[in-house]
């Protein structure tokens, strides 16, 4: 390095410490706006695309801890029940308790239901909730749960292509409760009576065994949510079987 | 800011480069981690239940 190129850095140097307050506060600014951009770019990105990876991640690890208390049941139809299906015992917060199969979502399609509606517990933690204030699966009354639509692996994504008829099969430790939807329609989020024991008539004794999902609508959006019902068709005592769709279907 | 923290790394450029990798990486972790999951249910995206659930 010759010496004029020597001055001219020392002179570029102390043109940079002379560099006035304000200029420099003014870097920094900029420098923290940026920051705060990539900080939100990188929030979409974890909204939109980890949670699903995480969630999904987590949902398929509950479903096999769940599988391991899980007691056998024959890869055969079983005999469809209309009479008092067994007693649910309640379970704990945050427990999983039965795992939800909706065949028109594909045959590999599974997802662990744990008690309460909580974000950080459960909803995000990749189940789907039950109300705990709603009844238990195959009672008398409205057996409620929660899901995300988009986002935290998406369980409920599809419910717009859920039909009249379609079925919603609940599996516990006891059996297989196969609902079929009777209804699907979008209402504001202070509207609870939809998870009221009969969501037709809050008031009234419910006589029916229903089943109600609740999610997010519009997609990203918190200004609604999408309400689909479903009324108990049969249901399956676990040691004599499956439900037969799900044999055809493939699914385990 | 980043200028500062590039003149107080220690170590030739490549090096400096690497901790700063290493440091961004980190960043990101943490906010994956712990920072995003405890913010988003105060955002009004994603919500799902009916009721004061969330």
């Amino acid at each position: 390095m010759s010496r004029a190129e020597v001055a001219e850095r020392n002179h570029a140097t102390h043109a940079r410490r002379r560099t006035s307050l304000g200029l420099r506060a003014v870097g920094v600014l900029g420098e923290l706006l940026i920051t705060a951009g990539v900080i939100v770019a990188l929030f979409v990105v974890w909204q939109v695309f980890w949670t699903d990876v995480t969630g999904a991640r987590a949902a398929t690890s509950h479903i096999e801890s769940f599988e391991e208390i899980l007691p056998e049941s024959p890869e055969q139809p079983g005999t469809p029940q209309t009479g008092e299906p067994p007693a649910e015992p309640v379970p704990a917060a945050g427990e999983t308790f039965a795992t939800m199969f909706v065949p028109a979502w594909g045959p590999d399609w599974q997802f662990p239901i744990a008690e309460g509606v909580g974000r950080e517990d459960v909803l995000d933690a990749g189940y789907v909730g039950h109300y705990p204030e709603t009844q238990l699966p195959g009672a008398v009354g409205n057996f409620a749960l929660a899901g995300h639509r988009q986002s935290h692996a998406k369980p409920f994504f599809g419910v717009d292509s859920l039909e009249v008829g379609d079925s919603v099969i609940v599996q516990t430790a006891q059996a297989w409760y196969v609902y079929k939807v009777t209804e699907s329609y979008v209402v504001y989020p202070t509207q609870t009576e939809v998870i009221a024991p009969d969501p037709g008539d809050p008031g009234a004794v419910a006589t029916e065994r229903t089943i109600t999902l609740t999610t997010c609508h519009p997609l990203w959006s918190t200004r609604e949510r999408w309400i689909i019902h479903g009324v108990l068709d049969h249901w399956i005592d676990r040691e004599d079987g499956r439900p037969a769709e799900m044999i055809e279907a493939g699914a385990s | 800011m980043y200028g500062w923290i590039w003149r107080h790394l220690p170590g030739p450029a490549l090096v400096r480069a690497l901790i700063l990798l290493v440091l961004a990486a980190a960043v990101v972790l943490a906010l994956f981690e712990y920072v995003f999951p405890a913010v988003a249910p105060l955002l009004p995206v994603d919500q799902n239940t009916v009721g004061d659930g969330s």
